[in-house]
């Protein structure tokens, strides 16, 4: 009896061990995202209804929740730009992306690593290295400019940087490499046998590709698609290096109200806002496109 | 003709990946070309080739400076952060428990958020708190923002291994610590050494969430950004090539070391 006793409560232990060992292992990651980034965002939603103070960069909590308001009225524009400016490049990107992916996966041999390796190796020339190379390649100056004009694609007398043109183009360039690793990781799980059945039962290629190739690709398609848009729209270095006044986005408001005007309750509600907006599209969109299981 | 067609259309997809290669390389070449200009403020038009900036790539004021913070805190932060990942990762992919949706909420959120959000809002709070910002503020930043991706590296990772494996260490008799020790670790190792140098590539490119928690401390795209406006010294190209070369040499000599082991 006591023998049995003593299993029961050996096995207790053990099981008890086994419950609280996940708890073990996600308590200093779960402590660090709870004090860096949650508490943040909570001092961020304080901030946000505070209004000045007596010195500069003081406030008080006066419960102004007006602040969102005003912010809304002063920015909307900006606000409606950065979305529309994303959703283009976002789209853009997964234009340039997805053969590129579907090269990689299916055409590349055993190329496929080195050509992986290469989607992502741009990242440590620095991105704001590369933004600038661009405005100087496509600026008054700049080779490809010369090359344009030569090519009657542009004036001699026309620019290229500057303009909106560019801002997008320097989002689309700048989150490729977002788009295309998750369009391949999802593309290559795909079994190849599934596109020759589809070609055996009389489908040409094109069908092939609609009703085969791309429904087992959707997820990596949401999670490009995802991890776009959302820098994309809270970005500003591109507008700041290839834009002009008018193409100003949401972050290069909020940017400046934090760092040059500090303004921080109007900066806390822009930044709130956005989250906020971000989120309600992404929840959206997931719902629509139908993968739950992203992380 | 009808056969040039035919290969035209055979070789469509492979055409298009090498425009698409030339066109995620273009700036890339030409930050690697003008890093030979010899320049004499900004480095616009090309003035004729010279070694100069490569042997002395220290020239520019402050680069250097700025250079080893951005590798030192990438060190770090990568450090930290792929350890907390990779525990989170096992919590994850290996245990059912109470609050696991709550746990996939917070990895999932820091990724849905805009990277300028998180610089502001961690900036609010340090300066709510009295905290100046500057290096260790930079870290802690940093390995913030890099949790959630090691997580879901290394989680795929684990999510992939079969699970057979395993049973056959136990059936040999090998205790849980052991087959944790000789099998599932090894088996998990490519995906926590790909979750690390994603953590490292993040925090050395990272300028948006940086500058909104560096105070003084300057890091490498703080120190581009900012003297961009004065023009850029030739030595910043130089710096930016090299970073590219040594990370393709790293990576592929990782390649070729899991290649032979693969084969032996």
């Amino acid at each position: 009896m006591a023998f049995l006793q003593a299993v029961a409560k050996k096995g207790e232990t053990s099981t008890k061990r086994r419950s609280l060992l996940p708890y073990l292992l996600l308590l200093p990651g779960m402590v660090w995202l709870i004090f860096f980034f949650l508490l943040p965002i909570l001092t961020l939603v304080s901030t946000s209804t505070k209004t000045p103070g007596l010195g500069i960069g003081e406030f008080d909590q006066t419960y102004r929740f007006a602040n969102f308001w005003d912010a809304l009225v002063n920015s909307h524009t900006q606000f409606l730009r950065s979305f529309v400016y994303a959703g283009i490049a976002t789209f853009a990107a997964l234009l340039i992306a997805y053969p590129l992916a579907y090269a990689i996966a299916f055409k590349s041999g055993r190329w496929k690593n080195v050509l992986l390796v290469l989607v992502v190796a741009p990242f440590f020339t620095s991105f704001i290295l590369r933004t600038i190379a661009w405005k100087q390649i496509l600026g008054g100056q700049g080779i490809g400019f010369k090359a344009l004009v030569w090519l009657h694609i542009v004036g001699a007398d026309s620019h290229v940087t500057a303009s909106t043109f560019a801002v997008i183009a320097g989002l689309t360039y700048n989150f490729l490499p977002f788009m295309t690793l998750p369009l391949y990781s999802s593309l290559e799980r795909i079994d190849p046998r599934t596109m020759e059945a589809s070609g055996d039962l009389y489908a040409n290629a094109l069908t092939t590709f609609r009703k085969v190739t791309l429904p087992l690709s959707m997820p990596g398609v949401v999670a490009g698609t995802l991890l776009t848009f959302i820098p994309a729209a809270g970005d500003y270095v591109n507008a700041e290096i290839l834009g002009n006044p008018n193409t100003k986005m949401i972050g290069n408001v909020i940017n400046s109200r934090y760092l040059q005007i500090v303004d921080y309750p109007t900066a806390a509600a822009l930044s709130f806002t956005l989250m906020v907006a971000i989120l309600i599209v992404v929840t959206l969109y997931i719902r629509k496109a139908g993968t739950e299981d992203l992380v | 003709m009808r056969k040039a067609t035919r290969w035209f259309s055979r070789n469509l997809i492979r055409i298009y990946a090498v425009l698409g290669f030339t066109y995620l390389f273009i700036p890339v070449l030409y930050t690697f070309a003008f890093s030979f200009n010899n320049s004499v403020k900004s480095n616009l038009v090309w003035r004729g080739f010279t070694w100069n900036n490569w042997r002395n790539p220290c020239g520019a004021p402050d680069i250097c400076n700025a250079l080893g913070n951005s590798l030192k805190i990438g060190v770090i932060a990568t450090f930290i952060a792929t350890i907390l990942g990779t525990l989170i990762a096992f919590a994850l992919g290996r245990y059912a428990f109470k609050g696991k949706g709550i746990v996939n909420m917070l990895i999932f959120l820091p990724m849905a958020t805009p990277e300028l959000v998180l610089g502001a809002s961690l900036l609010t709070m340090f300066l709510n708190f009295g905290f100046n910002p500057g290096f260790l503020t930079i870290v802690i930043a940093h390995v913030m923002f890099c949790i959630s991706f090691v997580v879901v590296t290394v989680k795929a990772r684990i999510a992939s291994l079969d699970p057979r494996l395993e049973q056959a260490a136990m059936d040999l008799y090998a205790d849980e610590r052991e087959t944790f020790r000789r099998i599932t670790l090894p088996l998990v190792a490519p995906g926590i050494a790909g979750a690390a140098l994603l953590a490292f590539s993040l925090s050395f490119d990272d300028f948006i969430i940086t500058n909104f928690n560096s105070g003084n401390v300057n890091t490498f795209p703080k120190f581009v950004y900012i003297s961009a406006e004065r023009g850029l010294p030739p030595q910043a190209n130089v710096i930016g090539s090299s970073m590219f070369f040594i990370a393709l040499i790293v990576v592929l000599l990782g390649q070729v070391v899991q290649r032979r082991r693969k084969v032996s």
